[in-house]
C-alpha cells in the first residue's frame, strides 16, 4: 500500500497533522489508529477546559476532539489498527480486516502520544492487591466503560489527571480521602487544585508519600509518611488511611517504542525523538508531534505542533512523491538481482540492474516487469552464469513501480 | 477581602476581591467576572456522563451548557443519574432541560451513531 502522508495515531496531534497535511495539498493521507474511533485520550477527558487558546471556549475533551474529527473528509482512517514497526518511511501494521500490511509513504508523522508511569516505575512497597490504578486507567473505566472504580480513594501524585479524577470520583459518590504529593509543590495546574481539591475539601499532603500498600485481595489501606528535603520518608511520621482505591498520577512518558525500533535519535531529557523546527526527526521524512515528542500541559499546543508536522510532511511528500523503495526480484532463469531495492526518490539518474542468468543461454530476451506491466525488453546473445548482465532502466519507470521482476525468455531453437 | 486563584484558564492568576467588590490581580475580563461571581455566588460547569442505549459506547459525555451554582452540583448529578439517552446523538443535543431549576440545559458532548 502507498500513501503520501501516513499518520500514526488519531489523537489530537495526529488529527491536526493529518488535516494540516491534507490542507497543504498532500494527495493520499492515511491515519492508522489503534482504537475504534478518533480522538485519543480526549474521549475519556470529559471535563472542560480544553481549547481556550484555539477556540476561545472551554470545551470538554470529546468536544475538542469533535472539532477535529469533523474535518476528516478526504482523509483515510484505519481504526483497530496496530502499527508494529517503522523502518525508514515504511510502516508495518496489522488489523483484523486487512491482516498484516505495509504502507510505503512519502512522509510519516508519529503521533503516538504518551503513557502513564505505573506503580512499578515508582516502586511503592507493599502488597499487590486489586484497587491500585493509574489515574488514566481509572478515568477510562469510569468515563468510557461506566464503572464505579471504588468507594474510598487516595490519590498519589498531584498531576492534573489525578486532580481531575479526585473531583470526578467525588461527584460519582466516592469519598476521596487525600491527595499525596512527594514534592513540596503540586505538579498540577493551580486551577485544578482549586476546582478539583479545594471545591470538595480534599486534603493535599505536600512533601508526603505512600510507603506501604496493604491488602489481601482488594486494597485495604495505605501508609503515608512525610518526606525530608531529599524526598526520603521520615520515620515516625507514618499514618494510615483506610481505602479501597489508590490512583497513581505520577507522570507521563512519551510512547516511543516505534521510534526506537526505527532507530530515531532520542533525547534523553524528553524521552522523545530529537526534532527539527519543522518537527522532522533524525530520519528524513519522518516527523513527530504532540506528547510523543514532549509531554504537553495543554492540548491547544499539541494541535499547533501537529499542524506544523503535518504541513512539513506534506511538503516533504511532494518533494519525494512516492517515497520508500521498489523491490527487485529474480524471476524465471535469473539467479539474483542487485540492487535489491531502488529508492523511488533517488534523484534523476537512471538505474542499472546487475544480475546473472542461471544456465547458459545462447540467445534470449531479458525482460523487466512491474507486475504484469513490461518495462524493458532487450535481446541478448551468449549469456552465461559466469558473465554478469547489466540492464539500464529509466528512473521514471521505477517511481511508479511496486516490484520489479527480471526474467529470461529463451529464444526457441531454430528461429531466425 | 477575599483571595482566590482564577480557574478560567491555565494561567491561574492570583486575584483579590476587596470588600467593596473591586477586583485586582486579574489579567483578563473573564477573570474579573469569575472573581466577582466567586466572591458572591460561586458557579461551576458540571461535566459527567449519562447512560447510553443502542450504541457501541455505554456512556455519553455531557455538560451543563453554562455554569450552575456550586451547591447544586450534587443535585444535578442525582438528576442525571436517572437519564438514559438513545443513540444516535449529536454534539449539542439537549439531554436534560433546565437541570434542577437552574435554567441551564445539559447537552451532549459528542456524536454517537446508532
Amino acid at each position: 500500500m502507498r500513501a503520501d502522508v501516513t499518520v500514526i495515531g488519531a489523537g489530537p496531534a495526529g488529527l491536526a497533522a493529518a488535516i494540516a497535511a491534507k490542507e497543504a495539498g498532500a494527495g493520499r493521507v492515511l491515519i492508522l489508529e489503534r482504537a475504534q474511533e478518533p480522538g485519543g485520550i480526549l474521549n475519556q477527558c470529559i471535563h472542560n477546559g480544553f481549547g481556550l487558546h484555539r477556540f476561545g471556549e472551554e470545551l470538554t475533551g470529546p468536544e475538542y476532539a469533535g472539532r477535529f474529527s469533523d474535518r476528516l473528509e478526504g482523509i483515510e482512517c484505519r481504526y483497530d489498527t496496530m502499527v508494529l514497526a517503522l523502518e525508514g518511511r515504511t510502516v508495518t501494521a496489522v488489523n483484523p480486516k486487512d491482516g498484516l500490511f505495509t504502507v510505503e509513504s512519502g512522509a510519516v508523522v508519529l503521533a503516538m502520544g504518551c503513557r502513564e508511569r505505573t506503580r512499578g516505575a515508582i516502586g511503592v512497597p507493599g502488597d499487590r492487591p486489586s484497587g491500585v490504578f493509574t489515574a488514566g486507567a481509572a478515568q477510562r473505566y469510569m468515563n468510557i466503560e461506566g464503572y464505579r472504580v471504588g468507594e474510598r480513594a487516595v490519590i498519589l501524585g498531584s498531576g492534573d489527571i489525578g486532580l481531575i479524577m479526585a473531583r470526578r470520583m467525588t461527584l460519582e459518590g466516592a469519598k476521596v480521602l487525600a491527595c499525596v504529593e512527594l514534592m513540596p509543590y503540586s505538579s498540577g495546574l493551580n486551577r485544578n487544585i482549586v476546582q478539583c481539591l479545594q471545591d470538595y475539601d480534599i486534603p493535599l499532603y505536600l512533601s508526603h508519600t505512600i510507603v506501604r500498600i496493604i491488602g489481601k485481595t482488594r486494597l485495604e489501606a495505605v501508609i503515608v509518611a512525610r518526606v525530608d528535603e531529599n524526598r526520603r520518608p521520615i520515620p515516625g511520621t507514618e499514618f494510615r488511611i483506610d481505602c479501597d482505591t489508590l490512583l497513581l498520577s505520577v507522570g507521563l512518558i512519551p510512547e516511543n517504542e516505534l521510534s526506537r525500533g526505527a532507530g530515531l535519535e532520542i533525547d534523553p531529557h524528553t524521552n522523545g525523538p530529537v526534532v527539527y523546527d519543522d518537527m522532522e526527526t533524525s530520519e528524513p521524512g519522518v516527523f513527530a508531534c504532540g506528547n510523543v515528542v514532549q509531554v504537553h500541559d495543554l492540548v491547544d499546543y499539541v494541535s499547533d505542533e501537529g499542524e506544523r508536522a503535518g504541513r512539513a510532511a506534506a511538503v516533504y511528500a511532494e518533494r519525494h512523491p512516492d517515497g520508500g523503495a521498489v523491490e527487485t526480484v529474480p524471476g524465471e532463469g535469473i539467479g539474483y538481482v542487485v540492487p535489491q531495492r531502488i529508492r523511488r526518490d533517488g534523484g534523476e539518474n537512471d538505474v542499472t540492474l546487475f544480475f546473472r542468468v542461471r544456465t547458459p543461454c545462447p540467445k534470449g530476451e531479458l525482460v523487466v516487469r512491474d507486475g504484469e506491466r513490461e518495462i524493458v525488453r532487450k535481446k541478448r546473445l551468449h549469456m552465461t552464469p559466469g558473465e554478469m548482465e547489466k540492464l539500464p532502466i529509466a528512473r521514471e519507470a521505477v517511481r511508479n513501480a511496486q516490484r520489479l521482476t527480471v526474467s529470461l525468455e529463451r529464444a526457441q531453437e531454430g528461429t531466425r | 477581602m477575599k483571595e482566590l486563584i482564577c480557574i478560567v484558564c491555565p494561567s491561574g492568576c492570583h486575584i483579590t476581591v476587596g470588600d467593596d467588590g473591586t477586583v485586582t490581580g486579574n489579567t483578563c475580563k473573564r477573570g474579573e467576572a469569575y472573581a466577582r461571581k466567586e466572591a458572591t455566588h460561586p458557579t461551576r460547569v458540571l461535566t459527567t456522563t449519562v447512560r447510553l442505549e443502542s450504541a457501541v459506547l455505554r456512556r455519553l459525555p455531557v455538560k451543563t451548557r453554562e455554569d450552575i451554582p456550586k451547591e447544586k452540583l450534587f443535585d444535578a448529578m442525582r438528576a442525571l443519574d436517572g437519564v438514559t439517552v438513545r443513540a444516535p446523538v449529536r454534539r449539542g443535543d439537549v439531554v436534560l432541560r433546565d437541570v434542577c431549576a437552574t435554567g441551564v440545559d445539559v447537552i451532549a458532548c459528542r456524536d454517537v451513531n446508532a
